[in-house]
Parts: C-alpha cells; sequence; structure tokens
C-alpha cells in the first residue's frame, strides 16, 4: 500500500487475557479515500479490531497507524481526541444519547471538538445540523426526542452525527443489522451518497470503513477485505461481534 | 462545560429519579436547618423567659433553686425573707425597681403568686416584652385574681368568676381556702413563658386568706376563726423578689452586698447566669436531636447513591456513545461526578429554602404557641457548614458511581449493548 494508509496495522498482536490471542495481523492496510467494506462473521474480532483503529484499546504488540498518527505513542486522551476530532463512528443500535434531542445528538462532536466544529460549511453548528439532517431526511424531527424516532430514522441520525464536521474516517460497525433488507439499501445507498457529498463539498479524501457480516453489501464498495484473511490468530467462540 | 449540559440533561431525562433524590436530600437539610433554628429558638426563648432583672433575690439556698422555684415555680423556696430586709434593698440607692412575690398556695395545679403593681409594671420576658392585661385589669382589691393565659383557657375562666384557692402547691390539695373567695378580675395575654400557668394575687390578699393562721395551719376546728378586718392585714414575709438596678454596673456589688447582708442571710443571683447554667444540663438532649438529623442526612445521600448506582447498568451504551465520539474516560468520571453533586446542590438549597419560607410563614405561630422565637437571620455560620459538608459529601459519594462509570468506560470501550 501506498503511504497514503488512512489505516495500517502492523504485526499487530492482541489478546484481552494472556494466551488467548484474539487478533494477530501482520500487515494491513486501507487507502486513504477509499470505500472499505471489511467481511467478519460474529466473533471473528471486528468490534477489537475497531476498538484498536479507534484508539479505545492498545496492543500489546505491533503498529497502529490512524491518520498519519501511530497510535502507541499518542497519550490515552490525545487518543481520544484524534477519535473524536477526525473518526465518525455508526454502531449497529441505539446509537444515540437518549436524553438529548435529535439536533442536540447530531451537534454533538462538535460542542466537544473545535476541529470539528471549524469544517463545518455552514456558519452556525444548528445550521449545518438543519442542512445534514435535511439532507437525510429527518430535518422534521430535530427537536423530537430521538425515543420517539424509528430505528431507521436513529441510524439516519447517526450518519449525520458520524458525518458533522467531516471527519477523516468514518467507521461503520454493522449499521445494518437493525434494519430490514429494504431499509439496508436504501441506507447503504444514503450512506456513501452522503460521504460522496461530503468528499465533493470539503475537497476532503474521506475514508469509509464499513464492518459488516453480510457480503451481500460488499457490492457498494471499492475494496474488499475479509477479517479471517487478515487475521491469523485461531477464534476463540466467546467474544461477541 | 458541555459536561455540565449533558449532566443535567440526562438528570432531567430521568426527571422522578432526580426528583425524589433531590428531595430526600432536601427533607433531610430541612430537618437539619430546621432544628437548628429551632435550637437557636429554644435557646432564646428559654433565655427570655427572664430578662431586664438584673438579681433574683431569695433566702439562703442554690442558684438553681431560686430560679426553678421563682421563675419556673418548681419545687419550694426553702425560706422567706422578711419584709424589713425587703424594704431594705427596695429601697437602696442603686436598685430601680422589686418586684416581690409569695408564693405557697396554687389553683389546680398552678401556681398563685401574690405581687404588687411592680409585676405588672417592670416584669419583662424576652428582651422588653412586657405583661399585658388582654381583658379586665391588675387586681387592686384583697380579693381579686388575675389569670395567666393558659390558665384562663384550659380551666375556661372568665371575668367576675369566683374561685377557691387551694393551700399548698400540691394539684389535690387537703386545705381550700373556702372562706375566702377570690373573683377573676383579669386575665394576662399569653406569653409562652410560665407567667402563663399561674395565677396572680395581691401580697395582702395572700395574707388575707392565711388570715388567723398560726405557723402555716389554719384554726383548728373549734377554735374561733377572727374575722377578716382589712386594716389589720399586713405582710411579714415574702418568698423571693425580683430586682432591677439603676445601673447594670452596679449589679455584681449589688449582689455581694445582698449576699453578705448581716441582718439576714441572703441569696442573689444573676437569672442570666443561672438560666444559661440551666440551659447547660439540657444540652445533651440537643446533641441527641442533632446526631438523628445526621443520621437522617447521611441516609439521603445514601439514597443519592443508590439511585445513580442502579442507573449505570442502563447507561454503559450511552458511555460508549459518548467515548466513541471522543469523550475521555476522566470526562465520564466528571459526568457523573457533575450529577452527583448538582443533586445534592440542589437538594440543599431548596431544602435550606423550603426551611426557611417555612419559619418565615410559621414564626409568629411557633413563638406564641411554643415560645420559641425564631430569628429571621441569613444562613448562619453553622447552616453554611451543614451545606457545604452535605455538598461536600454529595461529591464525595458521588465518586463512587463515577469512578464505576469511568471503569465501565475502560473495559467496555465502544463495546457495551
Amino acid at each position: 500500500m501506498t503511504t497514503a494508509a488512512a489505516i495500517h496495522m502492523q504485526n499487530i498482536l492482541f489478546a484481552y487475557q494472556p494466551a488467548k490471542t484474539i487478533l494477530q495481523i501482520d500487515d494491513f492496510s486501507i487507502p486513504a479515500g477509499g470505500r472499505v467494506f471489511l467481511h467478519g462473521p460474529s466473533g471473528s474480532g471486528k468490534t477489537t479490531l475497531l476498538s484498536l483503529i479507534s484508539g479505545i484499546l492498545v496492543a500489546q504488540q505491533g503498529i497502529v497507524t490512524v491518520l498519519g498518527e501511530h497510535l502507541a505513542k499518542l497519550s490515552p486522551s490525545a487518543r481520544d481526541r484524534l477519535r473524536g476530532s477526525q473518526i465518525g463512528y455508526i454502531f449497529q443500535g441505539f446509537n444515540l444519547i437518549p436524553y438529548l434531542t435529535v439536533a442536540e445528538n447530531i451537534a454533538l462532536p462538535c460542542e466537544l471538538h473545535d476541529t470539528r466544529r471549524a469544517r463545518i460549511s455552514e456558519p452556525t453548528i444548528a445550521k449545518e445540523v438543519t442542512r445534514l439532517a435535511r439532507r437525510l431526511d429527518i430535518d422534521t424531527h430535530l427537536n423530537k426526542p430521538v425515543t420517539q424516532l424509528s430505528t431507521g430514522q436513529q441510524q439516519r441520525v447517526a450518519i449525520a452525527r458520524a458525518l458533522i464536521g467531516s471527519p477523516a474516517l468514518v467507521i461503520a460497525d454493522e449499521p445494518t443489522s437493525s434494519l430490514d433488507t429494504d431499509r439496508r439499501d436504501a441506507f447503504l445507498a444514503l450512506l456513501t451518497e452522503a460521504i460522496e457529498e461530503a468528499r465533493k463539498r470539503d475537497n476532503a479524501d474521506t475514508t469509509l470503513l464499513f464492518v459488516s457480516h453480510d457480503r451481500s453489501l460488499a457490492t457498494h464498495f471499492d475494496h474488499i477485505f475479509s477479517l479471517s484473511d487478515i487475521n491469523t490468530a485461531s477464534q476463540p467462540q466467546e467474544v461477541n461481534a | 462545560m458541555i459536561l455540565l449540559r449533558l449532566a443535567f440533561k440526562s438528570l432531567r431525562a430521568r426527571a422522578l429519579t432526580t426528583t425524589l433524590t433531590v428531595f430526600s436530600i432536601a427533607l433531610s437539610m430541612m430537618l437539619l436547618v430546621g432544628v437548628d433554628r429551632l435550637r437557636d429558638a429554644a435557646q432564646a426563648g428559654f433565655s427570655g423567659t427572664l430578662s431586664k432583672t438584673d438579681l433574683i433575690v431569695g433566702a439562703r439556698g442554690g442558684g438553681l433553686p431560686l430560679l426553678l422555684s421563682s421563675v419556673f415555680h418548681i419545687g419550694n423556696a426553702s425560706n422567706n425573707i422578711s419584709w424589713e430586709s425587703y424594704q431594705h434593698f427596695a429601697h437602696h440607692p442603686a436598685v430601680a425597681w422589686t418586684i416581690p412575690i409569695s408564693m405557697g398556695d396554687s389553683y389546680h395545679g398552678y401556681r398563685v403568686i401574690a405581687t404588687d403593681d411592680n409585676f405588672y409594671a417592670h416584669y419583662k420576658y424576652r428582651k422588653d416584652k412586657s405583661l399585658k392585661i388582654v381583658r379586665g385589669h391588675t387586681p387592686e382589691e384583697i380579693f381579686d385574681v388575675a389569670l395567666g393565659a393558659e390558665v384562663a383557657s384550659r380551666l375556661h375562666l372568665s371575668l367576675g368568676q369566683h374561685i377557691i384557692l387551694a393551700h399548698g402547691i400540691e394539684s389535690k390539695s387537703i386545705i381550700n381556702h373556702d372562706t375566702t373567695p377570690f373573683a377573676v378580675v383579669g386575665i394576662l395575654a399569653p406569653t409562652a413563658t410560665p407567667v402563663d400557668r399561674a395565677v396572680y394575687i395581691t401580697l395582702l390578699g395572700d395574707e388575707a386568706m392565711h388570715f388567723g393562721w398560726t405557723d402555716g395551719t389554719p384554726p383548728a376546728i373549734g377554735e374561733a376563726v377572727p374575722k377578716l378586718d382589712p386594716s389589720k392585714l399586713k405582710v411579714d414575709e415574702i418568698t423571693c423578689f425580683l430586682l432591677g438596678t439603676k445601673s447594670r454596673i452596679s449589679t455584681l456589688y449589688l449582689q455581694r452586698e445582698i449576699n453578705t447582708y448581716k441582718p439576714e442571710t441572703l441569696t442573689a443571683i444573676i437569672p442570666a447566669f443561672t438560666l444559661q447554667e440551666l440551659w447547660g444540663l439540657l444540652d445533651y438532649a440537643d446533641t441527641a436531636l442533632s446526631l438523628v438529623c445526621v443520621a437522617v442526612l447521611v441516609v439521603g445521600l445514601l439514597a443519592m447513591l443508590i439511585a445513580l448506582y442502579t442507573a449505570l447498568n442502563e447507561r454503559r451504551r450511552e458511555i460508549a456513545i459518548l467515548r466513541a465520539i471522543g469523550l475521555h474516560a476522566r470526562q465520564i468520571f466528571i459526568l457523573f461526578l457533575i450529577e452527583s453533586t448538582l443533586i445534592a446542590t440542589v437538594g440543599t438549597a431548596v431544602g435550606i429554602a423550603a426551611v426557611y419560607v417555612l419559619l418565615f410563614l410559621l414564626r409568629t405561630t411557633v413563638e406564641n404557641y411554643f415560645g420559641l422565637p425564631i430569628a429571621l437571620v441569613g444562613l448562619s455560620t453553622r447552616v453554611e457548614y451543614y451545606a457545604l459538608a452535605t455538598i461536600v459529601a454529595g461529591a464525595l459519594l458521588g465518586t463512587v458511581p463515577a469512578f464505576r462509570a469511568y471503569r465501565n468506560s475502560l473495559a467496555d470501550g465502544l463495546n457495551a449493548q
């Protein structure tokens, strides 16, 4: 891979308990600006991998470089800062803070990180939230509590929150598993379109890392990896994806 | 700032639990501050039982028994004072006024106090409140009696009624002064002091009741009862007297002069000191009450701890999301700490505000009925300490769920379901 890799992992060894290696990755790179599909069945260590990339966990061995930063060399709070300001994260389900409104949920990364606030294209955060919400067709729900939204709407709010302030890397961890098949495709189309637009708008090299056990989704992506190919550790069963 | 907003909104979202927790702390605080204010009021009310009186003079004896018998009508004076000695000090150049008091009879368990007009003119309680007659007038004739407020209301007595006083101070007296009924001519305004629990006659009235008696016993059956001749009545002895000096500076030397008075052995006490001494005896009850209040406060804080701790499990998801958007584990800790501190602070503020409003609204009632003058002071230093201690304790207890949340955030990462 080139030096313009968004994520680069080398000689990684990770175990929650000694002698139970969960991840062993010799060399894995994700190109900057790529739309990457990572296939991984349940229990293949997906969430652990994503935790390593987002700097929540640190590998016992090896080098993880994310957006040019050598994670192990950063302090924990610097890793938190990098994650908050450069990575948009979409969970499988229950993506939202229950006690905040839709608009407050979307705006949260900008409230926390100046770098993300600085990158919004509208003059104020509120306008940027409205613009994103309109694009994702949730603008009529902005002042509602998130509990009143359908699952599909909630996942769209999650996209808006992941994309606001144009982070360089968007990670989606099984974001479609709580949606039915029709909505799954619509969601995926919306996600890739929104990222495409963000790229054009901000002239950025936004990388999308999409993780799923569902191979049928892979057609939407430029690069396809399988975790079982990357991870050479034998898979323990109790790890939850 | 964002953390404060998050904490606030998260508490608001759990409105019921938050309100109940705030309420429990507010209640504890109300109790603590309420007891504190009432204790001050009790002390003020107690030391205000008698004021402006510089000395109480009685026969030789202890200071406390003299105070108890003369002011609180508890127990008996050991001995009497001769009228001559009383006159000597009543006309002493340093003395402004005196109130003679003769006791020994009772009416339905209430003391009969024989005194003169000086009592109504100079007796002061709670700094500078004078006695007032609500109905009728002060006793002037020999068989006139004025009633304390409680006596009048408890025994349903009204002006013009005639009452028979009993000899001795036991509530079931063997000897009644049947031949000398007294007419109710006045009723005193309530004072919430022992004044309410006595009836008042003139000094000569006291003598008239015991006319023809020798050595404290009535004429024996068959013995000729002398006909009462008012012109022959004269006061030989009194039980004690209250004294006001012209200048308070002279109190101490006057006290020494009375205590060393040669013709008769007398005791003079400074009521303010002795009242304080007596209050000191009651202090342990007050300490016990305060301890109970502190215990209630601890329970209130523990309720908060439980509420926050039980909410932790359902908030793991929330913590994972906050971590994903870049909150440090440290900030998670602070978020939870802010929540507990907010609860403790709001609870404390609500409690103090509520108790002050309550005391403000009820202060006249409490003062009139219970004799507890509630001082409308701002936050006393002690209340400030209580408030501060509660908030600090709330914050300290808050570190328990906060640390748990911090540990969760490290252990779960983005993985909490």
